[in-house]
């Protein structure tokens, strides 16, 4: 098995407050990892470090071969910038919020970071584009703005724009939250389709009956550690820990 | 003194008041952006110099500042900044207007969303692509109708020049106004500052309805 992701140990706090305790997280090629667990619980937090949004205390993140923390001598030692911009390529995070670029069109938010980023050819990324949006089922909406969209279909053109930078790994921060409920089946379904076809994906959700269906593995978190991880007809049917049973209980009733 | 003959002889100063207007908006607008910058730095040191710089400018009265930037250096140490007296009236309205304006951009910057920022992090964008592509064009148009009020406002202020006898289209009215006794050269002036910003606001609102193609 390829592996995409492996962190190990990662510890961070804001100030007094210790948000991850020692998360350890590996991601082989294909794979589906749905992240559930409580508010406050670290979820974000750890999404954030592996996209590098945060910086880890401690702990090491290595995408394919290439370490982009590790502690060495008890200090948390980094990749050079330029180093990390290279790394960027390997993933992509869609938002709970979306953060389209409200001025640009559906189109230009898809192609603009691989034309000015990765600097590719933009006959090809708007062919590129057009053929994602499609997939999407935005087709009709590639000349739109942000604002002329339901929530829905913004999300989608998210979807759409960090797929265009062709990541070996996507992660998704809670990509159904802020939408109105008759709005997250479509969201879903986009993300069910992509894991058919075998995109690495790591899913932060609150739609356990989603997580279930979808995933080849449950992580469960619960202050700042993960709790319980497995199949995910085991941490849904079975759980073995007891704060992993009051959460799903809370969330049946 | 006829009429026209007073309003030919106010017009020959418009081209000055003109100046002074397109002048301080071509340097106190990008100006006023690295003030905002300065003002919003990480470094205390350098956020608190600009913040109380800025209040100064703010706080106290152009016409004052006028007359430091033209007289003081003569005062002080025995020259003039120039002979021509329109660089050390640019110098004086630039710097102050780019005070009224690193306000505002700061006040548009601060209003843009974080997620706007991490979306261009986690896409590769560089810090220089991450503002000029992305955050810029947002402020601009949120700044709009702030600016819109600055530019009115300088456009009346353009008469703030008399007090060093700079020749613009007021100082003119003001000098025949004194030598005839006569109000006229104040309406006069009033007409042409009105419909100077009659025509700046034709403009800025042109300009405001071509960035409301989103919201
Ligand atoms: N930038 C930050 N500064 C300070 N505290 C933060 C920050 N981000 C998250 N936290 C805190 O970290 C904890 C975990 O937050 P988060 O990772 O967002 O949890 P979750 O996504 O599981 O709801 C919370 O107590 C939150 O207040
Ligand atoms: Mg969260």
């Amino acid at each position: 098995m390829e592996n995409v992701l492996e962190i190990k140990d990662i510890q961070k706090s804001f100030g007094d407050n210790h948000v991850l305790k020692g998360i350890s997280v590996s991601v082989n090629k294909g794979e589906v990892i749905s992240i559930i667990g409580s508010s406050g619980s670290g979820k974000s937090t750890l999404l954030r470090c592996a996209t590098l949004l945060e910086k880890a205390d401690s702990g090491s993140i290595k995408y394919h071969d290439t370490y982009v923390a590790k502690t060495e001598n008890d200090k948390e030692v980094y990749l050079s910038k330029k180093e990390l911009n290279k790394v960027k390529s390997y993933f992509g995070l869609v938002f709970q919020q979306f953060n389209l670029f409200p001025h640009y069109s559906v189109l230009k938010n898809v192609m603009d970071a691989p034309i000015s980023v990765q600097k590719r050819d933009k006959a090809v990324v708007e062919e590129e584009a057009r053929e994602l949006l499609k997939k999407m089922g935005l087709e009709d909406k590639a000349d739109a703005y942000p604002c002329e969209l339901s929530g829905g279909q913004q999300q989608r053109v998210a979807i759409a724009r960090a797929l265009a930078l062709k990541p070996d790994i996507l992660f998704f921060d809670e990509p159904t939250s802020a939408l109105d409920p008759e709005l997250t089946g479509e969201v879903l379904k986009i993300i069910r389709n992509l894991a058919e076809e075998k995109m690495t994906m790591v899913i932060v959700t609150h739609e356990m009956s989603f997580a279930r269906a979808v995933s080849n593995r449950v992580i469960f978190m619960d202050g700042g550690y993960i709790v319980e991880e497995g199949d995910p007809e085991e941490v849904f049917g079975n759980p073995k820990q007891e704060r992993t049973k009051q959460f799903l209980r809370n969330y049946q009733q | 003194m006829s009429l026209f003959t007073m309003i030919l002889k106010m017009s020959e100063g418009l081209g000055r008041t003109c100046a002074i207007f397109f002048l301080t908006i071509l340097f106190a607008l990008p100006l006023g952006m690295v003030v905002a910058l300065l003002r919003m730095s990480k470094r205390k040191v350098v956020s608190a110099v600009t913040r109380f710089i800025i209040s100064v400018l703010r706080g106290t009265p152009l016409m004052l500042q006028l007359l430091a930037v033209t007289y003081g250096p003569y005062y002080l140490f025995g020259f003039s900044v120039s002979r021509n007296k329109l660089v050390p009236v640019i110098i004086a309205f630039a710097i102050n207007y780019a005070a009224y304006f690193a306000e505002i951009y700061r006040g548009g910057i601060e209003s843009i969303s974080k997620g706007q920022y991490e979306a261009c992090e986690v896409l590769g964008y560089t810090k220089a692509q991450t503002f000029f592509k992305v955050i810029l064009p947002q402020v601009v148009k949120r700044i709009m109708p702030s600016v819109t009020n600055e530019v009115v406002t300088l456009v009346k202020d353009t008469s703030m020049a008399f007090t060093v006898s700079y020749q613009e289209m007021f100082t003119i009215g003001k000098q025949i106004a004194n030598s005839q006794t006569s109000f006229m050269p104040f309406i006069v002036a009033g007409v042409f500052y009105f419909v100077f910003n009659a025509i700046v606001d034709f403009v800025m609102g042109w300009f405001e309805k071509k960035l409301n193609y989103y919201h």
